[in-house]
């Protein structure tokens, strides 16, 4: 059992930090400096923020060169295996997913990580959005059963 | 464009792209929330490390702004959500329980959110995670255009 070795969670710890700090001071845990991005109609008068863009390239780009890193070595420093995502098929699960969860971030402006971090600063019915989150995700795995196992023998 | 914030966005994303390295090169994992978070209840297997993480983000938010005012929103916290748009005559409590259910459903099926396919998946070059943020940016973009909610 790596995973509850002190240096596996204090990589977690140090990760969830990291995280929630860039959360905060990008200021994507502002629901409406979200929407003013996905608002693409702003752009002709000039309204348009593109911050979120400037957010998300950078970290793609640290986040890719840990990749490129890591496939020179074995295994993680504190488990014996890359979690890496086995099943690589584009289905109709993966694009109906993405069309449910476009509709709830363009309706609410915040998505699962900023939700986790705004809980530090408890604005008004934060709580309704993070238990439905909660009951949604869960209703999604009853609607796909131990998801990834299947997923692996629908691809066979 | 006066709320436009290169700087501190690039400073963000790049702590975020840290925090996804090491959760990678230490533990192995995708550094997903909505996998992260949707993973808390049974038949969930490793928990606390999931506890641990999402605790240290929450807490590392709330620090952030307390010791650096200057950065980041200035030291101003968010006070609300959105507001239900006004055309849609839903109370905004509903229109976030509406919301939160399409985001758990979605990001569950659809396996991942902005950070495991729009970080994570982008940066491992993942055939899916590129059709997944093609697909959730253009509806966010497009809901917002339709629901008229900025």
């Amino acid at each position: 059992m790596p995973h509850l070795r002190a240096p596996y969670i204090a990589t977690a710890a140090a990760s969830g930090a990291l995280f929630g700090a860039g959360l905060y001071v990008s200021q994507m845990v502002d629901a409406q400096k979200v929407l003013r991005f996905l608002d693409v109609s702003a752009i002709p008068s000039g309204g348009w923020d593109p911050s979120l863009a400037f957010v998300i390239v950078p970290a793609i780009l640290v986040m890719f060169l840990a990749v490129q890193w890591s496939k020179r070595r074995q295994a993680p420093l504190f488990d014996s295996v890359f979690h890496q995502p086995e099943y690589d098929k584009v289905d109709m699960r993966l694009i109906g997913g993405a069309v449910l969860f476009g509709m709830g971030w363009g309706m609410a402006g915040i998505c699962p990580g900023p939700a986790i971090a705004l809980m530090a600063f408890g604005p008004e019915n934060l709580a309704i959005f993070i238990i439905t989150m909660l009951i949604g995700s869960y209703s999604g795995s009853m609607l796909i059963p131990s998801g990834h196992a299947r997923r692996l023998a629908d691809a066979r | 464009m006066e709320s436009f914030s290169p700087l501190p966005a690039a400073i963000g994303g790049s702590l975020i792209g840290l925090a996804a390295a090491v959760l990678w090169l230490g533990n192995g994992r995708i550094a997903g929330i909505s996998g992260i978070f949707g993973q808390l209840l049974p038949p969930a297997q490793t928990v606390v490390w999931r506890v641990v993480f999402l605790l240290a983000l929450v807490g590392a938010a709330f620090g952030t702004a307390r010791l650096f005012p200057a950065i980041g929103m200035g030291g101003d916290v968010p006070a609300s959500l959105v507001e239900a748009p006004a055309a849609w005559s839903i109370p905004t409590p509903a229109w976030l329980a509406v919301a939160g259910l399409l985001t758990g459903l979605g990001t569950k099926i659809g396996n991942g959110c902005t950070s495991g396919h729009g970080v994570c998946g982008i940066a491992r070059l993942s055939r899916r995670s590129f059709v997944a943020v093609g697909v959730f940016f253009g509806v966010a973009m497009l809901t917002v255009f339709v629901t008229g909610v900025v």
